[in-house]
């Protein structure tokens, strides 16, 4: 078996942004009236007990641990530490082993990031989004967009090796000019790596409500397509190379836990509602942390559900996954029928053509804008 | 008791036509007809209270969710004269209620010689129940006016009665009163039917002569074919013939309904009753033949047999091209009940293989697809509806067009399309509104007349294309559902007609092309390159949509080509659902069709095809 990485999903924040459908949750919404310390007290040994009864043999150490959330940052460190500790005691860590840490700016300062490192992070990612306060606004972020530039200068000198901002692009409200001030402002600090997201109206979100209700309009795909063509010129201007359709990074900064799901490496995610892919088999955990918590306690499976792929299921995800990485998808991973269609996509200029010379099935910057048509086409 | 049981009552082929009476119902959908006929089953007691059900006599679902009656059938009633205490036989004719069926109408009313006009009373007398009241009268039924439903809150029999008394020519007194639903009234009516209704007349010893008025397909039975025997005799015993085909067929069986099938020995002047042949097809004993003894055939077949032309056309197709041998078996089985359904295959470049129907009209249309799709689980697309147009050449050839693809390229000295009078029944506050949509339609007034203070009749020629194309709907919601609309084939004429063709990239879309009036050219292109706009997906190159008579392009719209189509985000927990929806897009894309390199998903020609009554419809099936 391949090397396994850990997903920590932590399912707390203060509060939910108004575009967010992940599984997180206000601890209010937990608990009436409770506080964080409350609700999360005994979260970690829950992600502990879990990690005892995982019936996993890996071989090799562990190559990368991704804390997502929810804010995982909310956390007291010495508690996140615990999980990292069971994990290096049962598996053993590779010298390089990638640790990072999702953050929000607000929830973090120069002690605390300290703290973190101590606990054994060494990358952090935080959320930035804009930097513009109206497009905040409609996000429901609560971020000081001044505090970006501090936190980012203080992980650096707490020593994390790589220090990473997200920004979302194609916010009801956002224009060309607002998009590139953020992305200027992301690339003016001195960040290793960057996430830049279209905005997904996702069903069940406030924001997916307030476009219904007519209240906001969402931009038109064509200015999408312009933003991400802005930030793809601006980020490689400045030595940032794109590496996956939405990332890019100075060279040896790649996120490698991102890697290992694009390249469908083995994975274990512990907490509700994380998802774990080892030996071809994908399940993913109960959503609710309160039912969670209960049924490690009850000795009670916490698997919500499984699928084992087929090996066509397998062969479609992988061109998938491969085709938003910059190496893209080898010839010989495609059929000769896959291979015809995609030589069109090298004519019209979505597929880069010195990459197809190479034999490889490579996006060029056009390309990636409809990456997803071009998978439709290669693997029906 | 005025009920006389079946043994005792007197029996088929030995029934002296005295004591016979035989009537039909004329009367609108939901005027209540079907709930009379119950009551009437029910007080002769020929079905037992215990074996009573609603609708007792409409056989099939569909008759009875819409509360129609598609096929007539024959009951014979057994009863005791309340006035002079006499014993008769009633034969209740059932005739279907709808415009399309007037000719299967006029088949049942000739095989009557009196009609029940039945109007609900709180509602008045519908434009169908006036145009089959005219046939009636014109075939010199004796017309008894009933009002049904006085035990309604909303009845206004003083109004109603004296609107029909005005039509027929009789005092308002005339008219009976009656509840299908308590049965008040019930008993008199068929007191007076005996008293008002001639006894049939016919020649015991001359040939055989029956009037073939309804033949329903049976799966056990095969063909079993309704009959009113106006001379002679028939008896199980002998061969028959049908004059129009001359084919002689073995007599199986020969019965009464009352209401199930009773065999008998025979029937006689006068009677009304089955015959059953093994004939499989109903094609083969069709609405209004004549039936005669093969050993002693009859010269003179009794007057009106006529082939039903189909008036409408449509392309059927099913939606999973897999289901075309589903459909074509579905159609052969239907058509077996239906002799004036005809199909031929076509195909369409945009809708795969289907076949090319022809209807009687609107209704008939609607229900042989809901029954398609319901007998044989099918689904089913459908385009525009379309008449028969003659299409004139320059060479003094004529063509018949029953496809917008057939429409010949230039060359036309003159194309005619098919004319009706049309009836349409309505309050008079809706006049103008009606009016206005008529004279939209190229409609040319003939005539108008109050047929009480507040009711009036309006009477138009107008195309019969125009009326196919949703001009029902529109009637309907312009006078909130108030009208009602009638109409009959009175010749063709000449129009000013063109083929609109629609392009996507240049290339025509067989399914879309359309016959339509010059004035109205224009705007049917500019609603169908919007439509088509807003339903087609972008794909990775511009596509223009444009509508063109000939090769003048007379409305363009474009559809820009796609530039983003890709989810930015694919983290661990995002991998299975993005499989999954890639999954459901590939069978989407199976389900694509392709015209010329532009991809249309089927939902894009469905929604086309639609008309805004579709469109409501479905909105009010999801609610």
């Amino acid at each position: 078996m391949s090397a396994l990485s850990f997903y920590v999903h932590i399912p707390y924040c203060v509060k939910r942004c108004g575009y967010c459908d992940f599984n997180t949750y206000t601890p209010n919404e937990l608990r009436e009236g409770a506080s964080l310390q409350t609700v999360s007290g005994d979260y970690i040994d829950a992600v502990l007990q879990e990690l005892e009864v995982a019936k996993v043999e890996a071989t090799g150490t562990v190559p990368t641990i991704f804390f997502g959330g929810g804010t995982p940052s909310l956390l007291p460190a010495k508690d996140l530490g615990r999980v990292i500790s069971a994990i290096k005691e049962r598996w053993g860590l590779t010298p390089e082993c990638e640790i990072t840490l999702e953050a929000n700016p607000d929830s973090v300062d120069q002690e605390k990031l300290s703290q973190f490192r101590e606990a054994g992070f060494n990358r952090i990612s935080f959320g930035m989004q804009s930097v513009k306060p109206h497009v905040l606004k409609v996000l429901d972020r609560t971020h000081n967009p001044e505090s970006v530039a501090r936190v980012v200068h203080d992980a650096k000198s707490a020593g994390f090796q790589s220090v990473s901002l997200d920004l979302i692009y194609g916010t009801p409200g956002e224009s060309l000019d607002d998009w590139r001030a953020s992305v200027e402002a992301a690339l003016s600090l001195p960040i290793d790596h960057l996430s830049a997201y279209a905005l997904i109206v996702e069903s069940g979100t406030k924001l997916a409500a307030q476009i219904k209700r007519g209240d906001l309009s969402m931009p038109d795909d064509d200015l999408m397509a312009d933003m991400y063509l802005l930030v793809n010129e601006l980020c490689e201007a400045v030595g940032l190379s794109w590496y996956e359709l939405s990332n890019w990074s100075k060279a040896g900064h790649e996120s490698q836990h991102n890697i290992a799901y694009w390249k469908n490496a083995d994975w274990w995610g512990l907490g509700p509602g994380a998802h774990s892919h080892v030996q071809g088999v994908r399940w993913w955990n109960v959503k609710h942390p309160n039912l969670y918590k209960e049924n490690l306690r009850n000795g009670i499976s916490i698997v919500h559900d499984r699928e084992l792929l087929t090996q066509s299921q397998h062969q479609d995800e992988a061109i998938m996954l491969s085709i938003r990485l910059r190496e893209g998808i080898s010839h010989k991973d495609l059929t000769e029928i896959q291979k015809k269609r995609a030589i069109g996509y090298v004519t019209t200029g979505h597929l880069s053509d010195s990459g197809w010379k190479s034999g490889r099935v490579q996006l060029t910057p056009q390309g990636r804008l409809i990456a997803d048509r071009i998978v439709r086409e290669l693997v029906v | 008791m005025p009920a006389i049981s079946l043994s005792k009552a007197p029996q088929p082929a030995s029934t002296d036509p005295a004591q016979i009476r035989n009537f039909c119902i004329i009367a609108h959908i939901d005027h209540g007809k079907s709930t009379l006929a119950d009551r009437m089953l029910g007080i002769t007691e020929v079905v037992d209270p215990r074996h009573m059900r609603e609708q007792y006599l409409d056989r099939m679902d569909i008759e009875r969710e819409r509360g129609i009656t598609i096929k007539s059938q024959a009951v014979r009633l057994p009863w005791r004269s309340g006035i002079d205490g006499g014993e008769y036989i009633l034969n209740m004719i059932d005739t279907p209620g709808h415009v399309d069926f007037t000719y299967e109408v006029s088949r049942s009313l000739a095989a009557s010689e009196g009609a029940i006009l039945l109007v609900d009373c709180a509602q008045g007398i519908e434009a169908q129940t006036l145009a089959n009241l005219y046939l009636a009268m014109e075939n010199n039924l004796k017309i008894i006016p009933v009002l049904n439903k006085i035990d309604l809150p909303a009845a206004q029999p003083e109004k109603f009665a004296a609107e029909l008394a005005k039509l027929i020519g009789c005092e308002p007194s005339d008219c009976l009163r009656v509840s299908g639903k308590t049965g008040e009234g019930v008993a008199d009516l068929l007191d007076q039917i005996v008293a008002q209704i001639p006894a049939p007349q016919g020649d015991a010893n001359a040939p055989a002569r029956a009037l073939i008025f309804d033949s329903v397909y049976d799966v056990y039975r095969g063909v079993v074919t309704y009959v009113r025997v106006v001379d002679g005799h028939l008896s199980s015993r002998d061969q028959i013939q049908m004059f129009s085909t001359g084919v002689r067929h073995e007599m199986l069986e020969v019965g009464v309904i009352s209401p199930e099938p009773v065999p008998s020995k025979g029937l006689g002047v006068g009677e009304v009753g089955y015959l059953i042949t093994g004939v499989k097809d109903v094609r083969q004993s069709r609405v209004g033949d004549t039936v005669t003894n093969f050993n002693n055939p009859t010269k003179h077949p009794l007057a009106g047999y006529k082939d039903p032309k189909p008036m409408v056309f449509s392309g059927l197709y099913p939606l999973d091209g897999a289901d075309y041998p589903l459909l074509r078996e579905a159609l052969d089985k239907l058509q077996l009940n239906d002799a004036a359904l005809v199909y031929e295959p076509e195909s369409s470049a945009a809708l795969g293989f289907g076949f090319r129907c022809g209807f009687l009209g609107l209704l008939h249309m609607e229900i042989v697809r809901e029954r398609l799709e319901r007998e044989s689980n099918l689904s089913l697309i459908s385009t525009a509806p379309n008449v028969v147009y003659n299409v004139k050449l320059d060479d003094g050839k004529t063509l018949i067009v029953t496809n917008p693809s057939e429409f010949p390229e230039g060359k036309i000295q003159s194309v005619e399309e098919p004319i009706v009078r049309s009836t349409i029944l309505a309050p008079s506050e809706f006049i103008g509104a009606i009016m206005e949509l008529c004279q939209s339609r190229r409609g040319v007034l003939l005539g108008m007349d109050y047929l009480s203070e507040d009711r009036v009749e309006i009477r138009y020629t107008l195309p019969l294309a125009e009326i196919v194309f949703d001009f029902f709907d529109k009637l309907k919601s312009s006078t909130r559902g108030y009208a009602s609309l009638d109409y009959e084939a009175i010749g063709d004429a000449e129009g000013e007609l063109v083929k609109v063709d629609i392009l996507l990239q240049g290339e025509a879309v067989d399914a879309f092309s359309a016959i339509v009036h010059r004035d109205k050219a224009y705007a049917y292109g500019l609603m169908m390159t919007a439509k088509l706009r807003e339903l087609i997906p972008r794909q990775q190159f511009e596509v223009p949509i444009q509508a063109a008579i000939g090769s003048r392009i007379i409305a363009r719209e474009n559809i820009r080509a796609i530039r983003k189509d890709v989810l930015a985000k694919c983290y661990g927990g995002d991998i299975s659902r993005k499989r999954k929806l890639l999954e459901k897009q590939k069978e989407g894309k199976k389900r694509m069709k392709m015209v010329g390199r532009v991809e249309v998903p089927q939902e894009a020609f469905i929604a086309a095809l639609a008309t805004d009554a579709d469109i409501e419809k479905a909105k009010a099936a999801r609610k």
